[in-house]
């Protein structure tokens, strides 16, 4: 029986396997973009109370860095069994002006990155138990010659 | 000069950083026995005990200002207790400068110690959903590297570091190191050395990435005019001689947060009003110092970084204003920064020879400034030395910067 596909973590992602999106939120007076929004973690001093709208961040950005995890990360992390070393991408967005982390898609070659490159938000598996796979947000190339992106 | 906004820096000790496996409390109250033999002051004259507070040993490390006050055995000192992560040593120095710059107190003791797991620092116990902390680990599997290790890379991009340059790094620091008896590492470490140890999280090593340790350190600090009558006679160490806190930075980053910090999951929104800040935080913390004690980088004769890896150190080359943005490498290059240069860096060893202790380590960086500028720091003496800065960053958002002079 196939397993069941949950985030693994609730409303950081929409879960549209071929085209997901970060769920954030815009200052209503500033204009400022949040995300994560569930950890309320950052506000712009100028209206740190301001109304908020929920918005979906641009699924495309430019490589700012990254680099491959060689050993295996302590818990919460839930490691596959042999570890297999995985990386983490920072990537800017424009229309925001964040840059966002996130793993890089598996089965893509970290060796074939390059800087300023553009990269696309992609769904993909963090972990999995017996019924479940824990589903998360990560960046993978974009393949030559794509076009879309910009803020909605 | 006026010293009415400095307080003295009486005494400094440490207890020896390595893997000892022993109580925290052992190595803060070592440090503070040591501190306190420095300064010639006896513990019950201690009115104030400010104590740098450890996550990683239970509630003493908690309360770790009355936990060391109660190991030295109560005196009915005022007590405060601070966290800050890396930058909970300069939080309890302000804490006791403030006290005794508002006149509350003449002599206070400052203490931070502790003992650390083996590997990865990683969060405490328990799911915790809206944690960041924890949230990074869980999510992502970023650990500390991993973010110092997107730095590194950048700067490789951005200003054309090498991985050599990384090497040279430590290279520098371990030889400061060996010749600190406090030091956990004390051995010359080469380039090949460290080019063949493991990748953590590429482009940085084994070698390039510093370790966490066992260790205490402590501060007796004191009104200049207790400072004055207590010394008396003392000419050597009296008067202007007497070693100085002249500024001491605690502030937070300012909107919009431009370079991803740990534990974050992205940078703050340029986007909005705002825009752009004119500096990064790292900067903003050192600005923030040099204005208070009105000196700028070119007063400093050696300076204290935090080099949690080697890569790091370069960044605060330019966050700090020893160089422009972009010329950290050619400032290592040219040996400015190690030991007989124009501006040595990092001369008791830095976390590269030290592993980091994270409640002592800010305090520990202070003790070295104060030895240096007072010409007591043996073979890794700073010829001259009279002013110098201590700076790093603790998570979340807290800064931490000491400038010392005699």
């Amino acid at each position: 029986m196939p397993k069941t596909r949950v985030p693994a973590v609730e409303g950081w992602f929409t879960t549209d396997e071929s085209a997901p999106e970060l769920i954030g939120a815009r200052g209503t007076v500033t204009g400022s973009y949040f995300w994560p929004v569930a950890l309320a973690s950052s506000a712009n001093p100028t209206a740190p109370t301001e109304p908020r709208e929920a918005v979906r961040l641009s699924r495309r950005g430019t490589l700012w860095s990254w680099t491959t995890n060689e050993y295996k990360p302590p818990e919460p992390y839930v490691s596959s069994d042999p570890f297999v070393p995985y990386t983490v991408c920072a990537v800017e967005l424009a229309a925001e002006g964040m840059t966002v982390l996130g793993q890089l898609a598996r089965g893509v070659d970290p060796h074939s990155l390059r800087f300023g490159q553009e990269m696309e938000l992609a769904l993909g598996v963090l972990y999995e138990d017996d019924a479940h796979e824990y589903t998360v947000w990560s960046w993978k190339p974009v393949a030559d010659g794509g076009q879309e992106g910009g803020a909605r | 000069m006026s010293d009415r906004e400095d307080v003295a820096i009486l005494g400094a000790g440490m207890h020896p950083w390595g893997k000892w496996g022993r109580n925290f409390v052992e190595y803060g109250v070592a440090a503070a026995q040591a501190a306190l033999t420095d300064a010639g002051i006896e513990w019950p004259e201690v009115q104030f005990v400010s104590g740098a507070d450890t996550m990683r040993n239970g509630y003493p490390g908690y309360v770790a200002g009355a936990t060391f006050a109660q190991a030295l055995g109560w005196t009915g000192a005022q007590v405060a207790s601070s966290y800050a992560a890396c930058a909970s040593g300069v939080t309890a120095i302000a804490a006791a400068r403030a006290q005794i710059l508002a006149g509350l107190c003449d002599v206070a003791l400052v203490v931070g110690a502790d003992t650390t797991p083996k590997g990865f620092l990683a969060p405490n116990s328990g799911v915790r959903g809206d944690d960041p902390d924890w949230l990074r680990f869980r999510l992502l599997g970023a650990t500390n590297p991993t973010y110092f290790a997107l730095y590194a890379r950048h700067r490789m991009e951005a200003y054309g570091a090498t991985t050599d340059d990384f090497a040279a790094v430590k290279v520098k620091n371990a030889r400061h190191g060996l010749l600190n008896p406090n030091a956990r590492y004390r051995k010359e470490v080469t380039l090949d050395e460290v080019k063949a140890s493991p990748i953590v999280a590429d482009p940085l090593r084994l070698l390039d990435i510093c370790a966490t340790s066992d260790g205490g350190a402590a501060l007796v600090l004191t009104s200049m005019d207790f400072a004055r009558r207590h010394l008396g006679a003392d000419a050597g160490r009296s008067g202007s001689g007497v070693a100085r806190i002249r500024a001491v930075s605690t502030v937070t980053p300012t909107y919009p947060q431009t370079i991803i910090e740990l534990p974050g999951f992205a940078t703050d929104s340029t986007a909005g009003i705002g825009g752009r800040p004119e500096l990064t935080f790292k900067q903003s913390i050192a600005r923030r110092a040099y204005e208070e004690a009105g000196l700028g980088p070119d007063d400093l004769d050696t300076a204290e970084v935090y080099d949690l890896s080697t890569a790091m150190e370069l960044d605060w080359y330019e966050q700090i204003g020893l160089c422009s943005v972009g010329d950290a490498e050619a400032l290592l290059r040219s040996g400015a920064t190690a030991l007989g240069g124009r501006i040595p860096v990092n001369p008791s060893g830095g976390l590269g020879s030290f592993g980091e202790a994270v409640p002592a380590q800010a305090i520990a960086q202070v003790c070295e400034l104060t030895w240096q500028v007072r010409g007591q720091a043996g073979d890794r003496q700073v010829d001259g030395a009279r002013t110098a800065m201590s700076i790093n960053q603790g998570l979340f958002g807290h800064g931490s910067a000491v400038i010392v002079s005699r």
